[in-house]
């Protein structure tokens, strides 16, 4: 949040003199000397990001008006991919799997998240332990959270149908079910992604008066006041930027699924990602992978946008 | 933060001095929630690591034994002799490394570059950098990959470190950083001639660490745990990243599931190690990425 602001206040007056302090001006030249080796100093920087993320980012457009088989050369057919992709039942249910993802995951890592950190906002005896064991499962990867959760959830020894067994429901498929599958990766991908939004709501509570949050929980009656006047307003721009990070990462669902049910049963966990990694390296139509990529792209910036235009307006009227 | 003080609940000594009409908790009910849920997380993890101390057999039952009579090292051993663990070990280590030491390096000259410097077309270039954070990897890792064919890195570990030398993110919070500091630190080594580049090293870098800890910090967790790139770039098994690895082997050795998860521990446990060493630190880095990024 200072970010932007201060972003926006200083980077403008970089080149005016009110940043050069007395003695700089002084030495006036040598401040000129200074000006082309500033370039060496962002120079590593800004090659390995073009290289990375501008050329490449050209080049998908590039790539999605074409025919592309990462091998022989490439040949153009204007909107044909985009077509293609509009006809497509396979993308159509990409894009509907990682939507139903994208609910579960965005409202439930955000929800719990705060929940969690109001609960812990208080000075008993284990919260830090509480804390450290909310948010330990962030730092492990989807690779292992992927195996992990496979082994638990395996339909012949896991531990889940054991436990599911002991009060006498029926073996489970999970991940074998076609019915499960998306449900069960949204409820690792929650496990995980909880603790990240946990850190960023405490963080935040930390901002508001603590004498106020206890007046609050020992007075019941003033205690919905203060959560609507005083902690709902501090949360509420760490909410919209939870809500666009929540979503940027849950439309970006690949690991999970590669490891867990590589797509299926029967293409039930064919996620959009999962979607262009097939099309374009494992069938090899790396323009119609492109054209898939480039138009989830395009949603999330103009989800990010969106939403920074929705932060700015909420931030100017607070 | 407040919990690393043991601070004890003020409705203790009010319980004590009231008669027992109202029967209270000798501790905060807050604990009879928060146990639960924090067991119901840590309860996979747990598992992980039994599961990785015992046999096959004992695992391929059913019910499964959830406490095992003996603790085996039986999966460590397998894990070992019939995979390039050790190799894919090393990768992920030097992958990180490089990584992690390439960021602090190069966020610190652009960061620095940007707070103080005055050249030209410098605002366009950090904005433009800026603009680089939203763009999703998914949507470049198709050209992206075309570029590396050209590099000729494909399938090289040079490559599958090449996407995060530079993490955006990690310049502008340098860049923030640095802004904090003031000025008159700096002018009286300017004025006796220091160049730029010392007096980021000796003077400006020594002041950051908590915003360096929290780019390496960053740095790590992404390079380490990455899976996506490296799937896509590597194609011999001795290129591959410990992620990378042992997916593969548990693809292939479907019902080893206690050398699987000795595996998966060796994959997650110098990251778990790393959090749970630094972990203020840790969460220090995770909350400003989210309110400064």
């Amino acid at each position: 949040m200072h970010g932007t602001t201060q972003a926006v206040d200083v980077a403008p007056s970089a080149g005016t003199p009110l940043t050069t302090s007395r003695p700089r001006r002084s030495l006036k030249e040598r401040v000129f000397g200074e000006t082309p080796s500033a370039w060496l100093f962002i120079l590593p920087a800004v090659v390995l990001l073009a290289t990375i993320y501008v050329v490449p980012f050209g080049w998908s457009l590039l790539l999605s008006f074409k025919a592309d088989d990462l091998v022989t050369p490439s040949r153009w057919v204007g909107l044909g991919n985009y077509r293609a992709l509009a006809k497509d039942p396979q993308f159509g249910a990409a894009v509907r799997h990682t939507l139903v993802y994208a609910a579960l995951y965005v409202p439930l890592t955000i929800g719990l998240g705060m929940t969690f950190a109001l609960m812990l906002n208080r000075r008993i005896r284990f919260i830090g332990i509480y804390r450290t064991l909310i948010i330990v499962p962030f730092v492990v990867s989807y690779a292992v959270q992927g195996i992990l959760f496979s082994f638990i959830f395996d339909s012949q020894y896991g531990l889940a149908n054991a436990a599911l067994h002991a009060v006498g429901i029926g073996r489970q498929g999970f991940f074998n079910d076609p019915g499960q599958a998306l449900y069960l990766i949204a409820l690792v991908g929650v496990w995980s992604g909880t603790g990240f939004c946990l850190i960023v709501f405490l963080a935040a509570l930390q901002d508001v008066p603590r004498e106020l949050m206890e007046a609050a929980w020992i007075d019941g009656a003033r205690r919905w006041g203060v959560f609507r006047h005083v902690i709902v307003p501090t949360l509420m721009p760490i909410i919209v930027f939870l809500l666009l990070w929540q979503t940027l990462i849950a439309l970006q669902l690949f690991d999970l699924v590669y490891v867990t049910t590589n797509g299926g049963p029967l293409e039930s966990t064919t996620v959009v990602v999962f979607f262009v990694y097939e099309k374009a390296f494992r069938l090899l139509s790396a323009g119609y992978g492109a054209a898939a990529a480039y138009l989830v792209g395009l949603g999330l910036i103009a989800l990010a946008v969106l939403s920074s235009f929705v932060r700015n307006r909420w931030m100017r009227s607070a | 933060m407040s919990a690393s003080s043991p601070v004890f609940a003020p409705p203790r000594t009010a319980d004590v001095s009231r008669p027992r009409r109202r029967r209270r908790l000798p501790f905060s009910g807050w604990h009879l929630v928060l146990a639960p849920i924090a067991a119901l997380y840590a309860l996979p993890l747990a598992w992980l690591v039994l599961s990785s101390l015992m046999t096959n057999a004992q695992i391929n039952r059913f019910p499964p034994t959830i406490v095992p009579g003996s603790l085996h090292l039986d999966g460590y051993r397998y894990v070992f002799e019939n995979a390039l663990f050790p190799r894919w070990f090393l990768n992920s280590v030097l992958v990180s490394l490089v990584v992690v030491v390439s960021n602090l390096v190069l966020c610190s000259l652009a960061g620095y570059a940007f707070a103080r410097l005055r050249f030209r077309g410098s605002h366009v270039v950090l904005v433009l950098m800026l603009m680089t954070i939203a763009i999703p990897f998914q949507l470049v890792m198709i050209p992206l990959f075309l570029v590396m064919k050209q590099l000729g890195l494909v399938d090289s570990l040079i490559g599958v470190m090449g996407p995060w030398l530079v993490l955006p993110f990690g310049v502008f919070m340098l860049r923030q950083f640095f802004l904090s500091i003031p000025r008159e630190l700096e002018e009286a080594a300017w004025i006796d001639g220091c160049s730029r580049l010392r007096i980021l090293w000796e003077i400006i870098l020594p002041l950051a660490k908590p915003a360096l800890a929290t780019v390496a910090v960053w740095s790590f967790l992404i390079s380490w745990n990455e899976f996506t790139w490296p799937l896509i770039l590597t194609n011999s098994q001795s290129h591959y990243t410990l992620q990378l690895g042992i997916a593969t082997f548990q693809g292939a050795h479907q019902t080893q599931w206690s050398a699987v998860m000795a595996g998966n521990v060796i994959t997650v446990l110098p990251m778990l190690a790393a959090f749970l060493l630094a972990q203020k630190t840790f969460i220090r880095s995770l909350a400003s990425s989210a309110v400064k990024g």
